[in-house]
């Protein structure tokens, strides 16, 4: 009986003490090494761009992080397009889907541009500005600073005499880069684009590219 | 004691060591190094160094861009119809890292305005046009005849002053490369007289023929410098002539003439300090960090004219080459001459002319657009036919030949590169150091599948720089709206804080008035305060005149809102397109006023009607 | 005429991958030549049946993807891979081992992948491989070299074994390498004597030495070409030859044969010069290409010595390709004005 007990015991008291051990290494990392926040939600949302303009129906991009972490389609952000959503699925580790159209298409960049006659001073349009980029006081020409604005849109539907309009950002000759060359000899890409010779390249050289 | 001896030998053990470094790197210093990589291709400069310097006769018009290399746009100092001299100030440097610009020939300033200028985008950009006169009378000068009288701070403000910028490749200003910098002691200055691109003879022929004033150049930049150790002019050995003229020139100094074997791209400013000094530049860094400058002989030669003559930079020596050319030489251009002039100067033959190419065969871009000017940059316009450089056959796949990788003079992996440039992987891009490779060309020179490596990789470069801006600027949003949020929470709780004073200062008047108006009701505070507030009440109703009062101010409201949208929708009717939109503004407006004022008199009228019932 | 706008550099060198890959085709000349020779009309015809088979297959699978076949089919690297599996066959084997492993090369072993550029294992030595794994029997029976067998198959005798008419039996003899692996309480030098192959080729076996003097001869034209650099041929050269050095064992009955032997016999030299220098799925780097080919020599003697197979060139070939990203990986180059090659998977650091 004795012996059967001590037979057991050593193991079981070997095993128990590393049990005890470890459990006790972790709870103290849990403790010392206890990551303040939710880190993914940072990465999220440093992965979204930042526009605040609710097509994804939350207020913010920020909340949108959450619900995304939270569970929620990563493909309702029309500002950051494809790559956002190729970025977002590569670090979610998951298919990259297309965008969802519900929340808008994709477009060129754009920012607000106020007409600066028209503008009667009224100041709503400085209110609906999430990013405060929009310049001026009441009765005054308001202005927007072209390098802050986002092109969220949210200015345009509270102006009552309709002055602002989104036109597009134009890359500066400093920012200009060629294009990708479009290569005849592409290869997955051009596969599912059917017939393409040399000549025919050219054609599709967009989508290639893309 | 026995450790004190020690470590006195240890001592002379390192400073015999130095010694030795140091005789090691004088004896070397002559001898060329080499650096890995590079090809070698045609070096087709005998076409344009048969004649001498060239001048061709004055364009009609000369189109200075505002902007001509690395660093800030200039700001225009000329009114539109002004006349300026040559050689007079027309645009002043914005910042540290820009250049002024002077006119190129005396005139009229007939526009300032966006122009196609030199740039592989064919985008257009700032330019100030100068219709040319005939006397062409030089402005007045500020010639120096002892630079070494100046101060450091004066020398450089003159280079500055007359806007010298590299002449080599990409145009840094001058002044700024000279300018002491605190922690970096500079022993090394190089002259590149390297010239390494086919085609290119401007520095070959200004050699042969400036050789003088070049070195004179030489040593006011060594003078700029402190008299560095090393002054090390290199030279490809493509070039005997250049290279004995140079020699003579330097007799007498302790300048070194260096000349190193033929190989592309020894003009590079990092591989020629690798060949000459056998340093490497850190990356991310500048050649001051090993302690030495790098200049061209057009900047030396510039420099001399600017500091002797005070003669800002208004030409530059243009080598005019190619087989759609009758006559191919070196000519001295001012800057702005248009280049179809250029062509036209030499009897281009346009039935022949496939593409404009400004620089070499390697490392310059073709233009679409004949009527772009010469700038500090432009060392070469190059006319070549179609059988000349023919154009890319199609493109292959990549048979990862590994030919790019042998002649990366940065010793890169050009097709790692490819791939993941085409995938646009752009960390793998950045793991593989992209940012390192200097677009000199070889390895799209060698690809047996003739893939186009340098345009992928500008492209992938252009496209990370502009995630990079953006991602830059999302986060700058995200902080304004974080900011605003704050703001906005902030200004929310003031508010709560307040009314809720309020709320207690009601609360606690209330509570002192039960107190008081309970035991002793009628005392003389208690009817103080109603006295107070009656009075108020009594204002109110003052302010508040009567019901037909108001609703009669109100239709005046209303009247006078609606004859001013009458007035403005009459006058949009008269109006001038350009008044139309500020008019349409103005009616929206008054519409919306007169509305308002419709609703409130409506409102108005309705409560009256249930008062009087 | 407009003026075209393109990204610089405006001139090129006038190499492109076709005349590559057929000067390398003509650098098989002479091995070929010396296969015919050693070993009669069978070479050609395995090689005209791979090639046709390639060609065809590559177009079709062009066809299939919808590009052009011409501009494909002129880059003329099925033709290469073709060659190579050609002259690795033994001569007057059934008409469908070309066939069949031709296709296996093009279709499976490249076209799959992605096409030229995208293969992860060398075409052809899978195409040889899996011939050899799905039909030992007929992919080991070599025939004697001419001076062996007193003479040679006339054409008629060629294409009646090759369309299996006639047995190829009577014309086989083992190879040198097979029997030298073979040789049981033996002295290397009895063995020499015995074996007929030895007789006048006492060095390597007869003919094969030839073969190999041949392919190395192209190798030395493609080396002067600057098609190919010395590093992979020389480290699996090297690296064959001090093993075989070591475990030559002065010709015991253990010996594993001579360093001569190991170089001039079987497929070293074909290997060496046309095979472990095929870029696609070979190392990159000039240290990657030298570790490539050392391993290269070093399964190559590994699996001749000890392993099944009397040559191994085509198995090491294979092992390797899958270690060339890994090789890749661990001999990038430093970067200039970097203190240390960055690592792919160094990412962190910007």
């Amino acid at each position: 009986m004795l012996q059967w007990f001590s037979a057991i015991s050593t193991p079981l008291l070997m095993l128990g003490g590393i049990a005890l051990l470890f459990g006790a290494l972790l709870g103290f990392a849990a403790v010392r090494f206890k990551v303040e926040g939710d880190p993914l939600v940072d990465q999220v949302d440093a992965l979204l761009p930042q526009t605040q303009c609710g097509q994804c129906g939350h207020p913010g991009c920020r909340p949108y992080a959450e619900a995304i972490v939270a569970g929620e389609a990563i493909n309702r952000c029309p500002p950051g397009g494809q790559a956002t959503i190729n970025a977002l699925a590569n670090l979610l580790d998951m298919e990259a889907p297309t965008l969802d159209a519900e929340h808008g298409i994709e477009d060129v960049k754009r920012v607000a541009f106020i007409r600066e006659p028209e503008c009667i001073g009224c100041t709503k349009c400085l209110q609906a500005c999430p990013v405060d980029a929009i310049v001026g006081a009441a009765k005054q020409m308001h202005t927007v600073i072209v390098d802050e604005c986002t092109g969220c849109d949210l200015c345009v539907a509270p102006c009552p005499v309709d002055c602002i309009e989104m036109v597009p950002l134009e890359i500066t000759l400093q920012q200009w880069s060629p294009e990708k060359p479009l290569s005849a000899a592409g290869l997955i890409a051009t596969d599912r684009l059917g017939s393409l010779s040399a000549d025919e390249a050219k054609k599709v050289s967009k989508r290639d590219v893309a | 004691m026995s450790s004190v001896t020690e470590r006195s030998s240890a001592k002379e053990r390192r400073s015999a060591r130095d010694a030795r470094i140091i005789a090691r790197d004088a004896k070397r210093k002559l001898q060329p190094g080499d650096f890995s990589g590079g090809i070698y291709p045609p070096h087709n400069k005998a076409q344009s160094t048969a004649e001498p310097i060239g001048q061709i006769p004055l364009a009609e018009d000369l189109i200075v861009p505002l902007h001509q290399h690395i660093g800030a746009s200039a700001i225009p100092l000329v009114k539109l119809g002004q006349r300026v001299l040559k050689g007079e100030k027309i645009a002043e440097a914005d910042g540290l890292i820009s250049c002024p610009v002077h006119a190129p020939g005396s005139g009229k300033v007939i526009a300032i305005e966006p122009q196609p200028v030199a740039h592989p985008s064919g985008m257009l950009a700032d330019c100030i046009v100068i219709r040319t006169d005939v006397e062409q009378r030089w402005c007045t000068l500020n010639p120096c005849t002892d630079f070494r009288s100046l101060e450091t701070d004066q020398l450089l403000e003159k280079i500055r002053d007359c806007g010298i910028a590299g002449l080599g490749g990409a145009g840094f200003p001058s002044a700024v490369k000279l300018a002491p910098r605190g922690n970096w002691s500079i022993d090394t200055l190089i002259i590149n007289g390297s010239e390494c691109e086919p085609y290119i003879s401007a520095d070959d022929m200004l050699m042969r023929e400036r050789a003088e004033e070049i070195v004179a150049g030489v040593e006011i930049l060594a003078h700029l410098l402190d008299e560095p150790d090393n002054v090390l002019i290199g030279i490809e050995d493509n070039k005997p002539e250049a290279i004995a003229t140079m020699r003579k020139a330097v007799h007498g100094t302790r300048f070194n003439v260096v000349s190193f074997a033929t190989k592309y791209p020894s003009g590079g400013e990092k591989q020629l300090i690798q060949i000459l000094t056998k340093r490497e530049v850190p990356n991310s860094g500048l050649p001051a960090n090993v302690g030495v400058v790098c200049q061209n002989v057009g900047t030396a030669y510039a420099v001399y004219r600017a500091v002797v003559f005070g003669e800002p930079l208004v030409s530059r020596v243009t080598t005019v080459v190619g087989e759609a050319l009758q006559q191919q030489r070196n000519v001295e251009l001012p800057i702005g001459t248009p280049v179809a002039h250029v062509l036209d100067c030499h009897g281009v033959e346009r039935k022949q002319l496939q593409r404009v190419v400004i620089g070499g065969p390697m490392m310059g871009y073709s233009i679409d657009n004949e009527s772009v000017p010469v700038i500090k940059t432009t060392n070469c316009i190059l006319a070549p036919t179609w059988h000349e450089l023919p154009p890319a056959p199609p493109a292959q796949d990549c048979i990862r030949c590994g030919l790019c990788a042998e002649v990366c003079p940065v010793s890169l992996l050009p097709q790692q590169l490819y791939w993941y440039a085409r995938a646009d992987e752009r960390e793998k891009l950045q793991a593989y150091n992209l940012f390192d490779c200097i677009e000199c060309g070889a390895c799209s020179y060698v690809c047996p599948s003739s893939i186009p490596l340098v345009q992928y990789y500008r492209a992938s470069k252009g496209a990370i720089r502009l995630a990079e801006e953006e991602k830059e600027k999302s986060d700058r949003a995200r902080e304004r709206f974080e900011y605003r949020k704050l703001r906005l929470a902030k200004a929310e709780q003031a508010k709560e804080v307040k009314r809720q004073a309020r709320k207690r200062a009601a609360e606690i008047a209330r509570q002192q008035n039960q107190q008081n108006t309970a035991p002793q009701n009628g005392s003389a505070a208690a009817e103080q305060e109603r006295d107070v507030v009656a009075a108020a009440l009594a204002r109110v109703k003052a302010r508040q005149a009567s019901p037909e009062q108001q609703l009669a101010r109100l239709q005046r409201t209303l009247t006078s809102a609606e004859h001013r949208f009458e007035r403005i929708q009459k006058k949009l009717t008269e109006a001038t397109a350009s008044q139309q939109a500020q008019l349409r503004a103005q009616l929206k407006e008054a519409q919306v006023k007169l509305q308002e004022a419709r609703d409130k008199h409506k409102q108005m009228k309705e409560q009256q009607a249930d008062e009087e019932q | 005429m407009s003026l075209m706008r393109v990204s610089s550099p405006h001139t090129r060198s006038g190499l492109g991958t076709s005349q590559v890959m057929l000067q390398v085709v003509a650098a098989t000349v002479p091995g070929i030549l010396a296969l015919v020779l050693y070993f009669g009309i069978g070479v050609l015809i395995n090689l005209a049946l791979c090639i046709a088979t390639a060609l065809v297959s590559e177009a079709a699978v062009m066809k299939l993807r919808r590009r052009p076949v011409l501009f494909y089919l002129k880059d003329a690297s099925a033709l290469l891979t073709a060659v190579l599996l050609g002259v690795s066959l033994p001569p007057y084997c059934a008409w469908w081992l070309p066939v069949v492993g031709s296709v296996v090369a093009i279709v499976l072993a490249k076209q799959l992948y992605g096409g030229m550029g995208h293969n992860v294992f060398n075409p052809a030595m899978v195409g040889y491989v899996v011939l050899l794994i799905s039909f030992p029997v007929d992919m080991t029976r070599w025939v004697g070299p001419t001076d062996v067998l007193h003479g040679v198959a006339d054409i008629d005798e060629a294409f009646s074994m090759v369309f299996g008419h006639m047995s190829v039996d009577g014309f086989t003899r083992a190879t040198p390498l097979e029997i030298v692996r073979n040789h049981e309480s033996t002295l290397l030098a009895q063995l020499y004597e015995a074996e007929p192959v030895f007789a006048t080729g006492g060095l390597a076996g007869s003919g094969w030495e030839m073969v190999n003097f041949g392919f190395l001869l192209g190798g030395l034209f493609l080396l002067y070409r600057r098609l190919i650099t010395w590093h992979a041929p020389v480290a699996m050269l090297v690296t064959l030859t001090i093993l075989s050095l070591v475990f030559y064992d002065s010709g015991s009955s253990l010996s594993k044969g001579s360093p001569i032997l190991h170089l001039f016999s079987g497929a070293t030299m074909l290997g060496a010069f046309f095979i472990v220098t095929d870029p696609v799925s070979g190392a990159t780097s000039n240290k990657g290409r030298f570790i490539f080919g050392a391993g290269v020599g070093l399964l190559t003697f590994v699996i001749r010595a000890w392993g099944n197979y009397p040559d191994a060139v085509a198995f090491a070939v294979l092992l390797m390709n899958f270690a060339a990203p890994f090789i890749d990986n661990y001999t990038l180059p430093r970067t200039y004005g970097h203190k240390a090659p960055r690592r792919a998977t160094d990412l962190e650091e910007r």
